[in-house]
């Protein structure tokens, strides 16, 4: 039976590789994901764990390599942060349009300049549309657990996609909590050994990673597409399995105190648990609200959105960006959760605010504050979506 | 009494350093301290006017030594403070580039950068701290490690060949290549003035003390054993073959140090108006000159 263990977040999410038996980790260093990585070094070189540990020279590396390890048949996983992940990138396009599953666990930091290794997360945003699965942690229980389900999702065969684990730095990497760790031999019947659909192979050669003609790349694209889509259904079999083994289940939309709110609070990792808080505190006072956490991000979970948010009691939604659109909606969060919207005839006006930068920490009063606009939106029954001057930074130093 | 304590207030190099910035990050007994003192001392003697000067550093330990000079200079991203001297430096020929930054940012990541600019003999000084590691992410192994150097990613001792960076630096194409210690405070201090009055890649290399981490997890005693054993185990020689002055493993029975390169060649500017001119002929305008 797993054992509840006070470990470093970091620690547990390195485990959580070693459990699932990869063959090639390779990483390069970046704060806060350091732990991660060298606990995976030392487990490697300890020899509890029988994979290669590449040492590589950057993280544009570390990604390629795990591309080429996973063509030729490896499990493979890597960690990194910020500018890590941004200078990855040309690679991490890669990795999902050749369908090589190569598990990521993201510690998510604010992104240059100025220079910030603090949390916010500006970092996936960045990616958003490199067609990586991509799930939210708020805690390092969740992290653990979504990273030992991250194998399970991107190397089915009816996915084969890599999947982006993201939790927030700092806040969740750096902090020991009680965390159920299972026994190995529970991971090993739950993560069996991966077995690749293609390799390179010198007895049939391949090639993989061509060039795409005019004539075909639309069409590739289109399956990349259709993959992603597709992992929807594979992405709660997993959730559901793990649930029925463990007793933990996980959900593309999560929910607090929702049922009969009327505004709801709606963001991703960590500060949903903060947020949680500041709703208990405004329901002693009366107040019907909630918290909505978009847990999966990739692929957008559309439907279970529009269950929660259209045709309930939910008259009004903040949503909280961790990140600055520059110059367009405020956030990516806000216009894809209105945008998800569009077309519902009986839904909630979204308003959006954008908190904790690089690091800022968001109080108790600062959530209550974020709830007190989507009350103002509520009262004046405006939408703010043609009132871009109600959409404001909450914690800005005037 | 009192005349200790003025001279205690007034540090010599104080009007190089951002004093506002003061107290810095580094620890007691890094070397990297003591070689900012040394670059401040070569600044006020190398003759070059602080406008004309400006540093870039990249992100390390070491890269926040941009941050604590008085000097024009730029905090960049880990490993491209090469690349964004040579934007500074080709757009403004005027000014004197210098990037300061550390072993695995500048050779490590940035690496690519670095063989580059000394192939095509950018007039730039790339002082460069070798701790062995890259110290501030927690001391992860670096391509200047050398064999059996435990790190938090080799706990039982790297096993890869590391970069003689002298070798590295002469072999692109650098024409002043020096490697000095952070015992050598005055030879340092000279390299600088030399390096930064040369006209075409100048690499220094500094060893140089990171007693939180690589001194501790190695074992090597504090940031004093370190210095005490550069003093006892460098050898000068200057002018020596640098395919001969590899630090191969962690503490070797000699370290060589000196001044290894300083050879005279076209700089990357020279050599494009050279050329440009003589295609283009009256239609070119030298440019830098
Ligand atoms: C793209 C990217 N990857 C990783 C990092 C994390 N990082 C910051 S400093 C550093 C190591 C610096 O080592 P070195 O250049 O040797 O300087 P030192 O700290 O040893 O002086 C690393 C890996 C980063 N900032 N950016
Ligand atoms: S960690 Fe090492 S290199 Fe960094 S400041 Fe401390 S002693 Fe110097
Ligand atoms: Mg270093």
């Amino acid at each position: 039976m797993a054992k509840r263990t006070g470990i470093e977040v970091s620690i547990a999410i390195a485990e959580a590789a070693r459990q699932a038996n990869v063959d090639v980790v390779s990483a390069y260093p970046i704060t806060p994901q350091t732990h991660i990585v060298e606990h995976l070094a030392q487990l490697v070189a300890d020899g509890d764990l029988d994979a290669e540990y590449i040492t590589v020279e950057s993280e544009h590396t570390a990604m390629s390599a795990c591309v080429g390890a996973s063509a030729a048949g490896a499990r493979v996983f890597t960690s990194t942060s910020s500018q890590g992940l941004a200078l990855m990138n040309e690679i991490v396009y890669l990795a999902s349009s050749l369908r090589t599953p190569v598990i990521m666990a993201l510690a998510n930091r604010a992104l240059s300049g100025p220079i910030s290794i603090w949390n916010d997360h500006s970092d996936v945003m960045n990616e958003r549309d490199t067609g990586w699965i991509c799930i939210f942690a708020n805690n390092g229980q969740e992290a653990y657990d979504l990273t030992l389900m991250a194998f399970r999702i991107g190397e089915d065969r009816r996915v084969m996609l890599p999947v982006m684990v993201n939790f927030d730095g700092f806040i969740l990497t750096h902090v020991i909590e009680p965390i159920h760790i299972f026994e190995d031999q529970e991971i090993a019947d739950f993560i069996p050994p991966y077995e690749p659909l293609c390799v390179l192979d010198t007895d049939n050669p391949i090639t993989v990673g061509p060039v795409g003609v005019p004539d075909v790349y639309t069409e590739a694209k289109k399956q990349q597409e259709m993959a992603i889509r597709e992992s929807r259904p594979v992405i709660e079999e997993v959730f559901e399995e793990f649930a029925r083994r463990y007793g933990r289940r996980y959900r593309p939309v999560e929910t607090y105190r929702a049922d009969d709110a009327e505004i709801v609070l709606l963001a991703q990792g960590s500060v949903i648990e903060a947020a949680e808080v500041a709703v208990d505190h405004l329901r002693d006072q009366g107040k019907k609200v909630g918290t909505v956490e978009l847990r999966l991000w990739r692929p957008f979970p559309f439907d279970d959105l529009r269950e929660v948010l259209c045709s309930t009691s939910i008259k009004q939604v903040v949503v909280l960006d961790r990140c600055i659109s520059f110059g367009g909606p405020p956030g990516p969060v806000l216009s894809e959760v209105r945008s998800a919207l569009y077309l519902e005839k009986d839904k909630p006006m979204v308003v959006g605010v954008v908190a904790g930068l690089g690091g800022r920490d968001i109080s108790l009063e600062e959530y209550v504050e974020m709830f007190e606009i989507g009350e103002e939106c509520l009262r004046t029954g405006k939408d703010p979506g043609e009132e871009p001057e109600l959409v404001k930074i909450v914690g800005l130093r005037e | 009494m009192s005349v200790v304590v003025d001279s205690i207030k007034e540090n010599p190099v104080e009007e190089f350093l951002r004093t506002d910035r003061l107290p810095h990050v580094w620890c007691t007994g890094c070397g990297i301290g003591t070689t900012v003192n040394c670059f401040a001392r070569a600044v006020k003697e190398c003759g070059i006017p602080l406008d004309e000067l400006a540093i870039v550093s990249g992100i390390g330990c070491t890269g926040r030594v941009a941050g604590y000079l008085k000097l024009d200079s730029f905090h960049t991203t880990h490993g491209r403070p090469i690349a964004f001297a040579t934007g500074l430096h080709l757009a403004n020929p005027k000014l004197k580039v210098v990037v300061y930054s550390g072993d695995g940012d500048l050779v490590g990541i940035g690496g690519n950068h670095f063989i580059h600019a000394a192939r095509r003999n950018l007039d730039i000084t790339v002082i460069l701290l070798n701790n062995f590691t890259y110290a501030m992410t927690g001391g992860q192994v670096t391509p200047t490690a050398p064999l059996d150097s435990i790190e938090t990613t080799t706990p039982y001792g790297v096993f890869e060949e590391n970069f003689n960076l002298p070798h590295l630096a002469a072999s692109c194409g650098a024409v002043y290549v020096a490697r000095w210690t952070a015992y050598h405070v005055m030879q340092v201090k000279k390299a600088m003035v030399e390096a930064l009055n040369k006209k075409g890649f100048s690499f220094i290399e500094i060893l140089s003390p990171c007693p939180t981490i690589y001194l501790r997890r190695n074992r090597l005693g504090s940031a004093i054993d370190e210095l005490k054993y550069y003093k006892e185990h460098s050898v000068i020689q200057h002018g020596a073959d640098t395919r001969e002055v590899g630090i191969t493993v962690r503490r070797p029975e000699k370290i060589i140090v000196g001044k290894f390169v300083d050879i005279e060649k076209p700089d990357y500017l020279t050599a494009m108006n050279k050329h440009l001119s003589e295609v283009l002929g009256d239609k070119y305008v030298r440019w830098g000159e």
